[in-house]
């Protein structure tokens, strides 16, 4: 929902303590995702992000997540999916050029990330193009399973990073 | 400018020392001269004597030319077919790859074609939303975005390797080109951005219209304090516009062009409104050209490409050089004859 929406990245802040506390708990229970098995958590776990993602930020289920990255502003919800920045079209109300009813995704990302506790230095990274293998797939169980995985393979040097 | 290297038309000039492509446009850059870049609209046609005819009109007076893809969401002779034909005859032409209409296979696939006949200079968009032209119905790809574009095509060019991994036996050449706005919303975010794309590869950046010098006086000197200046060649945009009207259609419905009141008034209240649009747009260059880190600009004249030769000439910013254009460096045969009718 817009609203909501606009609501999560107003407090972009709260969501990102949020996050550092959620997603060491995912990779934590990484051993617990495997015994269980992950391709069989698969669908519960798409089903509650799609809920719980798509109520608060409007997740569009691309399953490469950059949330943190942009200021809890979802970029797949700009029409051309923009995930390195605001296109040259954007209104002079700070509107999208397709939309012009919506904020421009990327006016409220640079909103949310100044509030966050690296300020702009996540948005700055240059994205790699979204894998579209992952359309519809959970990003959570991902970073677990990807992060768990590194972990236990040297568990001195992971870092989290999403 | 001359190069004492000029190729035939139709082969690559050699490639200097610290230099990316064989083009024409980065030795201009690269040697510190005010540079002119232009727009062609491509044909809605199949005949290559009409992009000729579009091109030959800025003979004299521009270093490259940008082939257009599908500007507006609206469908035209493709970048890659346009660019072909003009390196075919020797123009530097300026490819533009927007992510709008292909996916990244394709891309990479045209990116190589191009270079191979001879394309120099890549710029690199994100496109307009189909919904902007005469094809609303058209599905929108934007696979990749401008930023992972720039970064896609310097990793082809740099690591010699597609996406994939799987090596080039040969790299595009290509100089890497990117747009900026600095005129529209978030501003803050507006030099960000171009960092983003310097990082990502671009080694040229052409912005959108400049109406509002000001407002690009006030991004340059964050450009600046970011450290950004001399790590791209910044071309300006800028146009003539024809009426009052225009100008208020343009600022209402085309999105990213922010003109302000003041110009609408001076040109409501001249009594040649096409003149005058075109003396706001002469002294506008002017101004540009002053402005430490303008590195040039890029003329984009719809529908009046007549008046690109005009302007730049009473801009004054060529200072008396001529643009190669083909034809330029042979002896001219009617003046040669009638020399000989006089001596004899």
């Amino acid at each position: 929902m817009y609203a909501v929406r606009r609501w999560s990245v107003r407090r972009a802040r709260l969501f990102e303590r949020w996050y550092d506390i959620v997603e060491p708990a995912l990779i934590a229970c990484h051993p617990l995702w495997r015994m269980l098995g992950y391709a069989r958590l698969e669908r519960p776990f798409a089903f509650a992000e799609r809920w719980v993602k798509g109520f608060l930020f409007d997740c569009q289920m691309c399953g490469d997540c950059v949330l943190s990255s942009t200021g809890m502003a979802c970029p797949m919800n700009c029409p051309k999916q923009l995930r390195n920045g605001p296109c040259g079209g954007v209104r002079d109300d700070g509107n999208c050029e397709v939309l012009p009813g919506m904020r421009c995704v990327w006016v409220e990302a640079a909103e949310g990330a100044a509030r966050m506790r690296d300020g702009l230095q996540k948005i700055r990274v240059v994205q790699a193009p979204v894998d579209s293998r992952l359309r519809g797939r959970s990003a959570w169980l991902r970073v677990a399973r990807e992060h768990g995985k590194q972990r236990a393979q040297s568990p001195v040097t992971a870092t989290t990073e999403s | 400018m001359y190069f004492e290297d000029e190729p035939v038309p139709g082969y690559s000039l050699p490639m200097l020392p610290g230099h990316v492509s064989p083009g024409r446009l980065e030795r201009v850059l690269r040697s510190g001269t005010f540079a002119v870049t232009t727009e062609l609209s491509p044909p809605d046609s199949a005949d290559p004597e009409e992009v000729y005819l579009r091109a030959r009109v800025f003979d004299g007076y521009v270093d490259a030319i940008n082939a257009t893809d599908g500007s507006g969401a609206n469908c035209h002779m493709s970048s890659v077919g346009v660019c072909a034909l003009l390196t075919r005859i020797g123009y530097a032409s300026v490819m533009q790859v927007s992510c709008r209409d292909r996916n990244r296979i394709a891309i990479q696939g045209d990116v190589l074609g191009a270079a191979a006949m001879g394309v120099a200079n890549i710029l690199c968009l994100t496109g307009d939303g189909v919904q902007a032209g005469d094809q609303p119905e058209a599905k929108p790809v934007f696979d990749l975005d401008s930023v992972s574009l720039l970064k896609t095509l310097c990793t082809m060019r740099e690591d010699e390797h597609l996406l994939s991994g799987r090596a080039l036996t040969s790299p595009p050449h290509v100089f890497l080109g990117a747009a900026a706005n600095p005129f529209v919303p978030p501003l803050d975010f507006r030099v960000e951005r171009l960092a983003k794309k310097i990082a990502a590869g671009a080694q040229f950046v052409q912005t959108q219209y400049c109406f509002d010098v000001p407002r690009l006086q006030a991004y340059m000197s964050q450009v600046a304090d970011c450290g950004l200046l001399g790590e791209v060649f910044l071309l300006v945009g800028v146009g003539p516009l024809a009426s009052a009207k225009a100008a208020e259609w343009i600022r209402a419905n085309v999105p990213g062009v922010h003109i302000p009141d003041g110009i609408i008034t001076r040109l409501r209240g001249a009594a040649r409104q096409r003149q005058e649009g075109k003396r706001i747009c002469i002294e506008l260059i002017q101004q540009l050209r002053e402005i430490p880190g303008v590195n040039g600009v890029h003329l984009m004249a719809y529908r009046q490409e007549e008046a690109v030769a005009e302007i730049i000439d009473a801009s004054g910013v060529l200072d008396g050089r001529k643009p190669w254009f083909p034809g330029r460096d042979q002896p001219d045969q009617s003046s040669s004859v009638k020399k000989a009718a006089i001596a004899s």
